[in-house]
This record gives C-alpha cells, sequence and structure tokens, in this order.
C-alpha cells in the first residue's frame, strides 16, 4: 500500500518537473514578451527530435546535445522575435492587440515548424533508449533516466530563477514586464530584452524536448498537447509566476499520476477540469500578483 | 455603422447579391460533383465565420469554442440521425448547442481577455478528451456511424443555414441589439448604464452564434458518414473561422464571408496541389496575412477604393 502511494506521488513529481520546465518558458513569453506562443510545444518538439537524431545518428549523449540544441532553439526563437513579433508589436496600437494578432501568427509558425518536422523527419512515433535501468527508491522502482530528467527540470528551474532576480539582466526582464515603455524610458534596449526572453521561453521548451525525448515517445504532432499542459500549468500557477509554475506543474503532475492510477485515460479531462474550476474560482492563479 | 449613402449602391449589391444566389441554387444542376462537394465545405466554413463573428465581432470576446458547438451538433447528428428526420435532428443539434453555449456563457461572464480565450479552448479538449474515455471505457466503442443522404441534399441543406445566418447577421448588425452589443465591446459599464442588459445580451448572443455552428455540425455529419471525436471536435475548427473572419475582416459583414469562402478554397487548392507542403505554405500565408494585412482583405479593398476614387467618394 504504502509502495503504491510512494510511487504515485514519485511518478507525480517526475512528470510534474517537465510540466514546470516548459511552462516556466511559456510564463516568460507570455508575461514579459506578451506573446501566448500557441507553437511553444513545436520548439519542445524540436528540441526532442534534435536530440533524438544526434543520439541515433552520431551517439551523441542526450544531455551532452543540450549544449548544441540548446543555443540552437534560443536563435530560432530570439530572431523569429526580433523580425516577426518586433514588427507586429510596433505596427499594433495596443497591447490587446499585439496579443491577439501574435497568437494568430503563432498558430502560422506552428503550422510550418510541424511541416518542416515532418518533411525531415517523417510523421512516426520515434524513441530511443537511455540509461532505462531501473533504480529503487523506497521499494518503487523507476527508470534512472526519469530521475534525471526530474534532477534537470529542478536544476535549470532554479537556477532561471537566480537569473531573474540576481543579475542585471533580470532586472531588466522584470523590468520590462512591469510596463515595457517605462522600462525603455529608464535605458533598458526593450526590443533586446523581449527578444531574449522569447528567445529564453524557446530554449525552455527545448530543454523540455531533450528531457521528454530521454522516457518517453516523440513525433512531430507531439506539440498541442503539451503547449496546452504548459498553459494549464501557467493559469494554475498564476500568469508570470516563476515559482508558481512550479507549484502548479508539480500540482498537475500528482494530479495527472493519481487519475492515472484510478482511471487510465482520464488524465486529460481532470487536468481540464481543474483547469477550469480554476479560472471560474480564482483567475489569477495560486501564486498570482 | 455603415449608412447607406445612394440608392443606385444598393441596388447593385442587392442585384448582385440575387445572381449568386441563383447560381448557388442551381448549381448542383450542371457544375461537377467535385464542385458541389467543395462549395459544401465553403458554405460550412461561412456559416461558421459568419456566426463567430456575430458574437466575437461586436463584444470582442474571443471564442475558441466553435469545435466544441460544432462537435455536440456532429454528435446530436450520429446519436438521433436514426430516430428524427433530419430537419428535426439539425434543429436539436443547433439547439442542443445553444443549450451548452448558455450554460458556458453564464459560467465564464466574469472573465475577459485571454481567460475567456482559455476557457472556451479548455471546453473543446474537454469534451473531446471525455468522450473519448467514455467511448473507449463505457460503451467499449469508438466512433460511431451517421445515417448519410445524398451530396446534393447535403449541400442545399447548408446553404438554406448560410442563407439564414447572413440574414440573421444582417439583421442583427442593423438593428437596437446590434448597437447594444457594439457598445458592450466598446464599455461594458457603460453600456450597462445606459441599459443595455449586458450579461442577458452576452448569453443570448453567444446561444445564437452557437445555434448556427450545431446545425452546421448536424449537416456535416451526414456527409462524413462516420465520426468519432477526434472528428467531431476537431480543435482545429476552433482556430480557422477566427482566423477566416481575421484574414478577411471583421468590421463588414462581408469580411468573415469573403475571407472564409478564400480561406477554404486555398485550403482544399493547396491540400490537393502540395499535399507535403500544403502546411508550409498555409502558415507561412497566415503569417504574411497578419503583417501585411492588418485590417483583412476588406480594409486593403477599403484603402485601394479609396485611393482609385478619390477621398470625396470614401464614405467608411
Amino acid at each position: 500500500m504504502i509502495v503504491t502511494v510512494l510511487d504515485i506521488l514519485i511518478a507525480g513529481l517526475l512528470m510534474g518537473g517537465i510540466y514546470a520546465l516548459i511552462a516556466v518558458g511559456l510564463s516568460l513569453q507570455y508575461g514579459v514578451a506578451r506573446v501566448l506562443n500557441i507553437a511553444h510545444g513545436e520548439f519542445i518538439m524540436l528540441g526532442a527530435f534534435i536530440t533524438w537524431s544526434l543520439y541515433t545518428a552520431f551517439g551523441i549523449v542526450p544531455l551532452v546535445s543540450l549544449a548544441i540544441s540548446s543555443p540552437l532553439v534560443f536563435t530560432i526563437g530570439f530572431i523569429l522575435y526580433k523580425t516577426l513579433f518586433t514588427r507586429l508589436r510596433i505596427s499594433s496600437p495596443s497591447v490587446a492587440m499585439f496579443e491577439g494578432k501574435s497568437m494568430l501568427a503563432c498558430f502560422g509558425l506552428l503550422f510550418m515548424i510541424q511541416n518542416i518536422a515532418i518533411l525531415s523527419w517523417g510523421a512516426e512515433i520515434k524513441g530511443y533508449s537511455y540509461l532505462a535501468f531501473p533504480v529503487n527508491i523506497l521499494g518503487a522502482k523507476f527508470a534512472a533516466n526519469r530521475l534525471i530528467t526530474l534532477g534537470f527540470a529542478v536544476v535549470f528551474g532554479s537556477a532561471f530563477y537566480l537569473f531573474l532576480s540576481r543579475t542585471r539582466i533580470g532586472k531588466a526582464i522584470r523590468a520590462a514586464a512591469q510596463d515595457a515603455v517605462a522600462a525603455g524610458l529608464m535605458g533598458i534596449n526593450i526590443s533586446w530584452v523581449l527578444a531574449l526572453c522569447f528567445g529564453l521561453g524557446a530554449l525552455m521548451a527545448g530543454i523540455g524536448g531533450t528531457l521528454i525525448s530521454m522516457s518517453y515517445q516523440i513525433q512531430p504532432t507531439m506539440g498541442l498537447e503539451y503547449t496546452m499542459i504548459a498553459l494549464i500549468v501557467l493559469v494554475v500557477g498564476g500568469l508570470g509566476s516563476i515559482p508558481g509554475s512550479f507549484v502548479g506543474g508539480f500540482l498537475l503532475g500528482l494530479v495527472g499520476s493519481i487519475v492515472t492510477y484510478v482511471q487510465p485515460g482520464l488524465a486529460l479531462v481532470a487536468y481540464y477540469v481543474i483547469f477550469m474550476l480554476l479560472l471560474l474560482a480564482k483567475p489569477t492563479g495560486i501564486l498570482g500578483r | 455603422m455603415h449608412i447607406p449613402t445612394s440608392n443606385y449602391k444598393k441596388r447593385v449589391a442587392l442585384g448582385v447579391l440575387f445572381i449568386l444566389l441563383i447560381v448557388m441554387v442551381t448549381s448542383p444542376l450542371y457544375a461537377p460533383r467535385y464542385t458541389v462537394i467543395l462549395l459544401t465545405s465553403i458554405f460550412m466554413f461561412i456559416v461558421l465565420t459568419v456566426s463567430w463573428t456575430v458574437f466575437s465581432g461586436p463584444t470582442g470576446y474571443v471564442s475558441l469554442a466553435p469545435a466544441a458547438f460544432f462537435g455536440v451538433g456532429v454528435y446530436a447528428s450520429a446519436l438521433l440521425g436514426f430516430v428524427f428526420p433530419l430537419p428535426v435532428v439539425i434543429l436539436l443539434g443547433g439547439i442542443s448547442s445553444s443549450c451548452l453555449a448558455v450554460i458556458v456563457g453564464a459560467l465564464t461572464l466574469r472573465l475577459r481577455g485571454i481567460y475567456f480565450v482559455m476557457f472556451t479552448f479548455g471546453l473543446v479538449e474537454l469534451l473531446l478528451h471525455f468522450i473519448l474515455w467514455w467511448e473507449v471505457n463505457i460503451t467499449g466503442t469508438t466512433g460511431r456511424v451517421v445515417p448519410t443522404v445524398g451530396n446534393t441534399t447535403v449541400y442545399y441543406l447548408m446553404l438554406g443555414v448560410l442563407v439564414i445566418v447572413i440574414l440573421t447577421a444582417y439583421l442583427l448588425n442593423r438593428s437596437r441589439y446590434g448597437l447594444a452589443l457594439q457598445s458592450i465591446g466598446e464599455c461594458e459599464e457603460a453600456a450597462a448604464h445606459t441599459g443595455v442588459h449586458v450579461t442577458a445580451m452576452k448569453i443570448s448572443t453567444f446561444a445564437l452564434s452557437a445555434f448556427f455552428m450545431g446545425a452546421a455540425g448536424a449537416i456535416m455529419a451526414t456527409r462524413w458518414t462516420y465520426i468519432d471525436p477526434r472528428i467531431a471536435f476537431n480543435p482545429v475548427l476552433s482556430f480557422l473561422p477566427v482566423l477566416m473572419a481575421i484574414f478577411g475582416g471583421t468590421g463588414q459583414l462581408y469580411g468573415p464571408v469573403i475571407g472564409a469562402a478564400l480561406f477554404t478554397y486555398l485550403e482544399e487548392f493547396l491540400i490537393t496541389r502540395f499535399p507535403y507542403y500544403y502546411m508550409l505554405i498555409f502558415g507561412f500565408i497566415m503569417v504574411f496575412a497578419i503583417l501585411y494585412l492588418p485590417e483583412g482583405l476588406v480594409g486593403m479593398i477599403q484603402k485601394l477604393w479609396k485611393r482609385i476614387g478619390g477621398a470625396k467618394h470614401a464614405d467608411s
């Protein structure tokens, strides 16, 4: 009995780590750069497939390939914001208008990235086995790669939190999140900071993708599901709050593993029920401002 | 508001509409089968887009629920299709969607902006996954068979709904209700203070727009013959009407109509011509349209019109 409970708890935490990481990325893109990035999951998919390619073709270990895939995904995100979204931001008369338009542009990006992925990798489900040996935790068995996944999610999440709260660039990002115009008047290069945020969001998605590919199967159309989960975590934790994203991520992971234990197949339904109930009860989220 | 400047213009517009209607009514008699099927899809998307614009256009509430209402209509058709005659089924499909819209509307009244968007989209995914689970675990089957009718019948039914939707949208725009809806979009508080019953207005318009989406779903189901939750509640059907409306321009009634017609044709053309690249091209056109056509096609046409006709004829 205790082993079962532990089983469920730990499985939930393992999943929650990934959820939290991808939600932090989305939080940065929406909270600061004001882009509700529906294509967020596509960046996760890109990260996953780059890792898969490097591992199966060149035998580069996933954790090492992070050093290759992360800068790549970051650059794509940075350039996208610098060109496409900056143009939209300047031509939109209001923030609300920019949010609407940039969301629609993200749909376009979603289609394009997915199509490119299908063309280059094919539409089949893929996977590989890496560090899949079991590890015993208090009687419950888990694959080593999932534990590493959780560890990395927590390390990256905390590193990012420290970056935002302790460094000068982090301060500029927080200022831009509060009031982009005022931050610009204070001498912050706002278009650079916003592009940086979008790029960092893509980077988090890419890391998430690498971690996901280590323990789950991947396919070019996997993106939207992860985008929706990231959105739910974002609302549950409170828009724009990084600790909130972590609380929300772990909460959702736990709920998912409990529901999967009781009634497999209803996990997604449970996520949406929580999401909708929370939207009705407290739209600002658990740790929202 | 659109103010008609001359009777002449109005008569020309009416004449064009009349000819279009005659062409559409008679086309199954001489057009190839493929054209009739393509036209049915175009009509469906015009119905979805115009009914989306009826609520979301003036009020500014961006709803991503069309797929939910459409799917409810599809399921009504699958569940009741063998029990009632088709017109009753279509009516019931519309009514069930309206009921869902009333519940959702009453629940989400306090949500604005991005929260409303996400709630409505969550609704689609919730229904999709719940019915998927229900069919796998409770009834033990995925997918259902829908009683079919001929292509021409589907065509005429869809055309009928299309005409009703456009008439409704037109009359609504010109009535006091349309004005009240617009005032809600501009400032809800001010609208309430000038005596507009904001809550009732929003819910009833939301339900009205859902009715047509449900009816369209009930008709479309008969063409597909086999449906499952992933077909009925396809999230793409939530996004496309929004894109089509914005692509066409929401300022005028004909904007969403033109947007939906062109977009559907474009999609069909790309799928048949470039089956492997169509999403890439489609996505590129979407991004391009958002960047370079900020007021939609209609806005661009009006700008061109002004430039050709000179400023003194420009009336909008």
